[in-house]
């Protein structure tokens, strides 16, 4: 059994608030990037031109003041003993990233009655996972509410097929507009149960933007649904133009033979996250 | 597109002049406001009591900035989404408020009492939070805060990049925008 002591888990996590706020993954770039070579509106080639100053200015501020609610992803190995509170150690983390960072505390400790914030951006929402091996793999993708918001899931039935798929993919991306500031990103997330399935939508916003499903079936109906969204017309911050959305991830898993679960986590251009392995 | 120079405070003649679309550098002053604020203005309004800030000619910033490390005015600066706001606005409008900035669509009762006003809807780049913190000169608190990033604050601005999304006379970007280009991609489709 290895040994690690909780406090290294309190450093990285530490460590990734500020890194994943502070710049974007480089597929994130390249997405944007490629999206401006496409564009063919010349408002909406202005936006993605500021979108990508932006990002690159490096002056130690935060891409996006919405510095989110701290989503935290453990894939702990087997092996692994960890010595103290695993989850006060996350907390302790984000504490420490979200006050050295000067990321924005946007929690609060009650969601309907009080809405007082946490004042550190406490707790992370915290997801944990047991995989084999003796390694602790961490993932901090913080996530902003304006798209947050816009996120939907549906329990389709199963007659409903990729018809229906589509349909709700296409609907949420419409209903969203320009609220999440497109370009977004859409983690899809078909099957599970109705939590399960959330949680594959959420999962599949981990993905590098460039990366396929493995079944090329799926494969195909990604690229399908990122060109029927960009068809939309609504464009980057909604002000028309072609590039509404940067990428459409899908993930799948088994279901029950009555259901077609189906979840669209709705992501923005600023698609944050950065990976450690302890 | 030249952007159009706009100062704010904004007068209704000022706001008439902006069209739905229009690039604009909007320098001046500005305060800050979002959902915790919003709902302790209309407290004051129900108490009786004034504003925390001159609600007349004024243009509300939807942000609640990171914090500023060293050397910096202000943090990351950029817009939140606006429905969230559309409650309260229209209580605002009625009283002079002639300007907001944020982004994403605004209700219908919102622009009916836009109309009424004169006011005008900027969307800021959501997203470009660094960017626009380059604009702010300078920022004060000047209430609320308890509500943190939440506070009421004054910020100075200079030539700080926005679009017209909505104008007073209710013209919408969101709508006119989008039609606008897949107009003009039917037409290169030929069809
Ligand atoms: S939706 Fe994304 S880009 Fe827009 S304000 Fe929220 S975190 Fe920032």
């Amino acid at each position: 059994m290895r040994e690690l002591d909780a406090g290294r888990i309190t450093e990285a996590v530490a460590r990734l608030c500020v890194a994943a706020n502070l710049r974007l993954p480089a597929d994130v770039t390249a997405a944007v990037e490629a999206a401006r070579r496409a564009e063919d509106w010349p408002v909406a080639c202005d936006v993605l031109d500021r979108i990508l100053e932006n990002d690159q200015l490096d002056k130690g501020l935060p891409i996006c003041q919405d510095t989110g609610l701290a989503c935290v992803f453990l894939e702990i190995g087997q092996e692994v003993h960890i010595r103290g509170d695993l989850r006060d150690a996350v907390d302790a983390g984000v504490r420490r990233g979200y006050r050295e960072g000067y990321l924005r505390k946007s929690a609060v400790r009650d969601p309907l009655l009080d809405r007082v914030n946490t004042g550190d951006n406490t707790p992370a929402m915290l997801y944990t996972e047991l995989v084999p091996g003796d390694r602790v793999k961490l993932t901090v993708a913080p996530k902003g509410f304006g798209s947050e918001n816009m996120s939907r899931i549906a329990m389709l039935r199963p007659s409903d097929g990729v018809a229906g798929v589509k349909r709700f993919v296409l609907e949420t991306a419409e209903a969203a507009g320009p609220n999440p500031c497109p370009p977004m990103v859409l983690g899809v997330g078909l099957g599970g149960t109705f939590d399960k399935c959330a949680l594959l939508a959420k999962r599949a916003l981990l993905r590098p933007l460039d990366s396929h499903h493995p079944d090329p079936r799926y494969a195909a109906l990604e690229a399908e649904l990122l060109e029927a969204v960009n068809a939309l017309g609504i464009g980057p911050q909604g002000f028309g133009g072609r590039a509404t959305a940067l990428a459409v991830l899908i993930e799948t898993m088994p279901t029950h033979i009555a259901g077609l679960p189906c979840a669209v986590n709705v992501n923005c251009h600023v698609a944050r996250h950065q990976t450690e392995v302890l | 597109m030249e952007a159009k120079r706009v100062s704010a405070p904004l007068s209704r003649e000022a706001a008439a002049r902006l069209r739905c679309g229009d690039a604009v550098l909007l320098s001046g002053t500005v305060y800050t406001a979002r959902d915790a604020a919003h709902r302790r203005f209309l407290d004051c309004l129900r108490r009786g009591e004034p504003l925390p800030f001159p609600v007349e000619n004024a243009v509300l910033f939807y942000v609640g900035p990171s914090p500023a490390p060293p050397g910096h005015v202000v943090g990351s600066a950029g817009p939140t989404t606006s429905y969230r706001m559309d409650a309260e606005t229209p209580a605002l409008l009625r009283l002079g408020l002639r300007g907001m900035i944020g982004k994403g669509r605004r209700s219908p009762e919102v622009i009916a009492a836009m109309r009424e006003a004169g006011a005008v809807y900027f969307g800021a780049i959501g997203g470009a939070g660094a960017l626009l913190s380059a604009c702010v000169r300078s920022a004060e608190l000047i209430c609320y805060p308890d509500l943190g990033a939440e506070a009421v604050r004054r910020l100075e601005v200079e030539n700080m990049p926005l679009t017209v999304v909505i104008d007073a006379a209710g013209n919408d970007l969101y709508e006119l925008g989008r039609s606008a280009y897949l107009a003009q991609r039917a037409e290169a489709n030929g069809n």
